[in-house]
């Protein structure tokens, strides 16, 4: 960098700037620190660009035309934003989105108050909790599709267990616990799988948020004589809000794009009832082979995505800095 | 609550602790929770040894007799012959010969299981210990040298992650059968190399991050280059950092299902997609069916309690460490 530095100033700027180690450079053997932090970072960004950025950049110029992947060899149309709109007026399209904001809000309501309602128990720190704490992880970590795969047996009326237990609990005949082929229960069963597996996600969050509360401002409310329920609103909540935030944040963007799960409990079915956006968008790019339009919906989806993401990030970095 | 806080000083325990018995109640509430929802998981467990007359009877069995049909049927192929062609036979050969044959069947040869399986273990491997190794490296590069544009690199890499797996899955299916990677290993290695980088590169980020730079820089006044101190004392240290992301990378390998039902169908195909399609006479085989799963899942269930201690940074991308 500078080579009209003697060694000892060197020396001196590196003490003095331990966050730029330049002057390194000029001073050990080999590759400079410049080309060494470009050479390890660059053969990920390739990777990315190859196998993420230049197919999203496919599918963008795709979203435009009247391609057809089952017909590679017809001539392809430029057909302007008519993919869009076309997307963008049909009501199918929107149906499935009000299925995905339906399954979204249960599915983030139900884990949150039940995961926020675990930490709050675990963190009493009662005797064991943190073996029984490693049991409740468990389902979060499997396959949401091999085991949600089992769900459909589970699901089984004349033969499941969760019809049997439910029958059991409530004396309705299990002929009327049809989980996955009444259109009224059906989006329910996939609820109840999703809550199933990922409450133990938000619980794990919530608890490190109940753990960064410090010991002393509970001292301090003591002292001020608040009631245990004002300490519950005014401390324990807020304190542990962003760590709520994040994990709401985070199974949103995930039960948005929710595939594995609804494609083998209900393929989307019946009818149509729990056909959310992804599974909509499979049948219309693998199922119907509208590659051009599909691909003009998957775009709306990635700008959706895109945006969480972005709240999503700002969060993570909001919850760093505690 | 009150009368606690005068004494609380010297008490073994301060004020802010909850008292024995809401611990008590706090501790058979999780308990029950995490009883529940093991339930499922142990009834995969008692469906693999189950007979198939066993696994369907109603109401749902808990006692009886353990059998070895569905695995046997998990890793075999049969033909159903007549009791007096089985009965000119020689003496069955093994265990899974003679549950067979008291069906009226023989086993034909093996089933598409062994070799799906070891597609899993392979592409999982693989595209671990590439995305690990251009993690690591490109998270040194993050994180102690001035990159340019670095937080909008990180949110780009973090972005991609956040992609809908079937939005992606379009281009990628034109690209891969353009490029002849469609149904092959490497291609599927290739692409949830891709996917779990992003991960790998926050995780390792916030490892590397924790490592003193005293340490390499010590290591470089006594002359070792930038690289050999990166591979001589910075990789050592940042070894719990690597298996616990390894661990990640590997079980969301394992677990994906969305890429892999669309973008393998023979010879490249993976577990998840493969084990939902286990039928036997009469629909599905669910004996068979829980007999893979409870294969596929033992490994996640391992990973899972030798992690625990990382899953929160695991699932937050580094952002909470407790």
């Amino acid at each position: 960098m500078t080579a009209s530095h003697d060694t000892f100033s060197d020396k001196m700027a590196d003490a003095a700037v331990r966050a730029t180690p330049e002057p390194l450079a000029t001073r050990v053997r080999g590759l400079s620190d410049r080309a060494i932090a470009w050479l390890f970072i660059a053969p990920t960004i390739a990777l990315l660009l190859a196998i993420n950025i230049f197919p999203l950049f496919w599918a963008i110029w795709l979203s435009f035309t009247n391609f057809r992947a089952n017909r590679p060899n017809a001539a392809v149309r430029n057909v302007g934003l008519d993919n869009y709109s076309r997307i963008l007026n049909d009501p199918d399209i929107w149906a499935s989105m009000q299925t995905t904001a339906h399954f979204v809000f249960w599915t983030i309501l139900l884990q949150t108050v039940i995961g926020f309602a675990l930490a709050w128990l675990i963190d009493r720190k009662f005797r064991g909790h943190a073996f029984w704490t490693t049991l409740i992880l468990i389902p979060m970590m499997l396959s949401p599709a091999v085991v949600g795969n089992f769900w459909r047996f589970l699901y089984e009326p004349q033969i499941g267990l969760f019809a049997y237990a439910v029958s059991f609990v409530s004396g309705i005949p299990t002929s009327d616990i049809q989980m996955l082929g009444n259109v009224h229960l059906a989006p329910w069963a996939i609820i109840i799988v999703d809550t199933w597996m990922w409450t133990p996600y938000v619980m794990l969050i919530c608890l490190a948020g109940l753990r960064s509360i410090p010991d002393y401002i509970y001292e301090a409310a003591e002292v001020d004589r608040a009631s245990p329920w004002r300490q519950f609103w005014s401390i324990t909540v807020p304190m542990a809000l962003p760590f709520i935030m994040l994990a709401v944040l985070f199974r949103g963007i995930e039960n948005f794009k929710m595939f594995d799960m609804v494609n083998l409990l209900t393929g989307g079915g019946p009818g149509s009832t729990t056909e959310v956006a992804s599974i909509a968008l499979k049948r219309d790019a693998f199922e119907a082979w509208a590659t051009g339009r599909s691909s003009a919906f998957a775009i709306v989806l990635f700008v959706a995505v895109f945006g969480l993401a972005n709240i999503y990030v700002k969060a993570l970095n909001k919850v760093k800095q505690r | 609550m009150s009368s606690a806080k005068t004494s609380s000083v010297t008490a073994a325990h301060s004020v802010v602790e909850p008292s024995p018995a809401s611990r008590r109640i706090a501790g058979a509430l999780v308990i029950l929770y995490a009883l529940v929802t093991l339930v499922p998981l142990a009834w995969i467990f008692l469906t693999s040894i189950k007979s198939p007359p066993d696994s369907i009877s109603y109401p749902p069995k808990i006692l009886f007799t353990p059998s070895l049909e569905g695995y046997c049927n998990l890793f075999t192929t049969r033909t159903r012959q007549t009791p007096d062609y089985i009965a000119a036979l020689p003496p069955p050969s093994g265990v899974c010969d003679a549950v067979t044959r008291e069906r009226n069947m023989v086993i034909a040869g093996p089933s598409n299981f062994l070799p799906r399986f070891t597609n899993s273990l392979i592409i999982a491997f693989g595209s671990t210990f590439l995305a690990v190794s251009l993690g690591t490296l490109a998270a040194y590069g993050f994180s102690r040298f001035k990159v340019p544009l670095a937080d909008d690199l990180l949110f780009f890499i973090l972005s991609t992650r956040m992609m809908p797996p079937i939005a992606v899955a379009i281009p990628i299916y034109l690209m891969y059968r353009q490029l002849g990677l469609s149904d092959t290993a490497l291609g599927m290695m290739l692409l949830y190399t891709a996917v779990n980088v992003s991960l790998a590169v926050w995780l390792l980020k916030g490892f590397i991050d924790e490592i003193p730079r005293e340490y390499e820089e010590a290591a470089m006044i006594d002359g070792y280059t930038r690289l050999q101190a990166f591979f001589k004392v910075v990789l050592p240290q940042a070894t719990t950092g690597i298996a616990a992301t390894a661990i990640f990378c590997l079980i969301f390998a394992w677990n994906e299902y969305a890429f892999a039902s669309l973008l393998t169908s023979g010879s490249a195909q993976t577990a998840p997609p493969f084990i939902p399609t286990i039928i036997g006479e009469g629909g599905q085989d669910w004996p068979a069916v829980a007999a893979g799963t409870t294969i596929f899942l033992v490994p996640i269930l391992v990973f899972t309690i030798l992690l625990r201690k990382q899953l929160l940074r695991g699932i937050t991308f580094g952002a909470v460490r407790k």
